[in-house]
């Protein structure tokens, strides 16, 4: 298993960065993986900080879904990795557990 | 969008860690959970930006507290556990994130384990849990390397007495207090079996600490029958700087 490597971080640390682009908490949104097509929140993604930029990959697959790089005042951002990423307009609580809390 | 805070408050958690309030005019409230990055900025223009989880329950107040670990190599860390004293101003970015996230309309069972500073993002759900009123039954499994180590000490000592259905279970990895009854070392399996709630009460669990504890706690939750599901993770790392 690839998870054997430790040096990732989970979708969520990447808040802050997609934050100066996206008005709505995309780290709650639910993603299709263009690979494998697994589907999760953005949150539980595997992020690597390493490389100059963000790379967000799937974690059921570890191919590549978001890459978001900063050059000088230009931001770069690459989502062919996903189908499509599913926004919750019920702004209040994006965070909103929706399989939660009656289980 | 970068706010800006002053300092109104400082206090040491431990030798190495320290708890840093901050008061933030425009601050429009937070969750459970939920973190902020914070910037310095040299005077030569060269700046640095750390995520820190906020420790404070949500409140009216436009304040936030936050714990930071000082790393021994770190760039930020060392000026915000010694340096920085009240008056002082921080800029902040946040609230951030959305999912590893409590709110108190949450009822089910809570399973909050922690790795060291990991514990901060699971306190603000215990502060909040409190704050609210919730009655949600939580169990906090927290992993440290000695009794030295524990953050919010008298705090957590304090809980059970307080309100029983709240319950602490500490792990220390490298030395334990006198006459403690499991010998140090990491999480395992019995211990997951034996201080967290059973798979069949479906409880979300919360694992927050260094990417490996994570990925341990993670894997030890769902093979004793929890659904990955509703096991959420905040891992921090070296490369992140993640407190």
């Amino acid at each position: 298993m690839s998870s054997e490597r430790y040096d990732y971080l989970d979708g969520n640390a990447a808040a802050g960065e997609l934050s100066k682009i996206f008005t709505m908490d995309v780290t709650a949104a639910e993603g299709q993986c263009a690979h494998c097509g697994a589907t999760g929140r953005f949150a539980e993604a595997h992020l690597y900080m390493q490389s100059p930029g963000l790379v967000a990959r799937c974690a059921a697959c570890e191919q590549v879904l978001l890459r978001l790089v900063n050059i000088a005042q230009r931001v770069f951002l690459d989502l062919r990795g996903m189908t499509y990423l599913r926004l919750e307009l019920a702004a209040e609580s994006p965070a909103e557990n929706s399989r939660g809390s009656n289980t | 969008m970068w706010r800006l805070g002053t300092v109104v408050a400082l206090r040491d958690e431990t030798a190495t860690a320290r708890t840093i309030m901050l008061e933030i005019p425009d601050w429009p409230g937070h969750a459970a959970g939920q973190h902020v990055d914070v910037r310095l900025t040299a005077s030569d223009g060269y700046s640095a930006v750390r995520s820190y989880s906020i420790a404070s329950a949500p409140s009216v107040e436009r304040r936030i507290e936050i714990s930071v670990e000082r790393l021994p190599d770190g760039e930020v860390s060392p000026y915000l556990t010694r340096e920085l004293a009240v008056g002082d101003r921080l800029e902040l970015r946040g609230p951030i994130g959305g999912w590893f996230v409590w709110r108190p309309r949450q009822t089910e069972p809570i399973q909050l384990i922690a790795g060291g500073s990991g514990i901060v993002p699971l306190m603000a759900m215990i502060r909040s849990r409190a704050a609210a009123g919730s009655t949600a039954p939580f169990r906090l499994l927290y992993s440290v390397r000695e009794p030295g180590s524990v953050w919010y000490r008298d705090e957590l000592r304090s809980l059970p007495e307080r309100n029983h259905s709240v319950s602490v279970t500490y792990a220390y990895t490298r030395a334990t207090p006198k006459d403690w009854p499991r010998p140090a070392g990491r999480i395992d399996t019995a211990l997951i079996a034996s201080a967290t709630w059973p798979s069949n009460l479906a409880p979300t669990c919360y694992v927050c600490g260094p990417t490996s504890f994570v990925e341990s706690a993670a894997g030890l939750l769902s093979g004793t029958g929890n659904n990955p599901a509703k096991i959420k993770t905040e891992r921090f790392g070296p490369t992140g700087d993640r407190q």
